[in-house]
């Protein structure tokens, strides 16, 4: 047992734990924090792997984003986000065809290994010194991967922009089927309201 | 017994637990946040992947800008996810995905 393969079984055990929360939890904060205790498992799993900078990213961006938008969701939501009457014989089916299902993939998994890799291949081999580091790979994601990179901002605002539209509260809604908009005169001028009473609208539109 | 965490194995093994989980997890539980979450944990298994792999081939860092990239593209779903669940609360007043079936004719 060296410290790799503690380092490398801690994490394990700490990714596939949180997991197992996350699925069975029923009440999802509990379930937002089994995500946390997965993510962190896989950062260690990174540093394991020589990927310093990405194990950083990975909990700035996962722990501390993602996971914290979870957790604002559900504070939002209160208690409408807990399962509520779910029957415990529909969960026990449930667990076991879930069991069942995990079981299979494994399995395919391992014949896989064992039939496209055998023991011998896949050994990692030795590094050269700042593979993973942050210059690195930052010249790498600047040199190679510019245009993706220029469009992954793209996406970063799009997905902003359409969180906005898409969570505004409903309140200003507008009445559907009939234009709003009734003549160019009003469309210049705003729509009469009662405070306009008494002052005509001047004949030419003010813009 | 030869020592883990030196051979690719060990990380694909890891990497189809999780996913199968997630998977699973994302078929089976019918609260929406539940699901977004095995979303997320799917997305980690594959990054794990590429991880994994570019620690396998060396020659150049492509891997690694990969999972960088799949970083990004999961927070930009988080949060569009996220909202979209904001969105169907407020129109059901429920987190339940089986209740999503306003468009069913």
């Amino acid at each position: 047992m060296t410290i790799g393969s503690i380092h490398f079984l801690l994490c394990a055990v700490a990714c596939t734990a949180g997991a197992l929360i996350t699925v069975f939890s029923r009440n999802p904060i509990r379930g937002a924090l089994g995500l946390l205790l997965t993510i962190v498992g896989i950062a260690g799993m990174y540093l394991k792997l020589h990927a310093q900078f990405l194990a950083a990213i990975q909990l700035i961006v996962y722990a501390g984003a993602v996971v914290v938008l979870f957790v604002f969701v559900l504070m939002l939501l209160g208690q409408d986000a807990t399962d509520q009457n779910t029957s415990r014989r529909s969960s026990v089916a449930r667990i076991a065809g879930g069991t069942g299902l995990v079981a299979v993939f494994m399995i395919a998994a391992i014949r896989a290994i064992h039939v496209y890799s055998p023991a011998s291949h896949g050994r990692f081999p030795s590094l050269r010194e700042d593979f993973g580091s942050v210059s690195s790979v930052g010249a790498q994601l600047f040199s190679d991967a510019l245009v993706p990179f220029e469009l992954s901002t793209a996406l970063l605002i799009v997905a902003v922009i359409g969180a906005i539209a898409v969570a505004r509260s409903g309140r200003s809604k507008r009445p559907i089927g009939r234009a709003r908009v009734s003549s160019a005169h009003e469309y210049f001028a705003g729509p009469i309201r009662p405070r306009d009473a008494g002052h005509p609208i001047s004949k030419e539109p003010t813009l | 017994m030869t020592p883990l965490s030196y051979y690719v194995q060990d990380y694909v093994l890891l990497a189809s637990l999780l996913f199968s989980i997630g998977g699973v997890g994302f078929l089976v539980r019918r609260n929406v946040l539940i699901q977004l979450m095995c979303v997320e944990i799917m997305l980690n298994a594959t990054n794990l992947l590429l991880v994994a792999f570019n620690r396998l081939y060396p020659a150049s860092m492509i891997g690694q800008v990969f999972a960088f990239f799949v970083i990004a593209v999961a927070a930009a779903e988080a949060a569009v996810g996220l909202a979209i669940v904001l969105g169907f609360f407020r129109l059901r007043k429920s987190v339940h995905s089986d209740d999503a079936d306003i468009l069913r004719h």
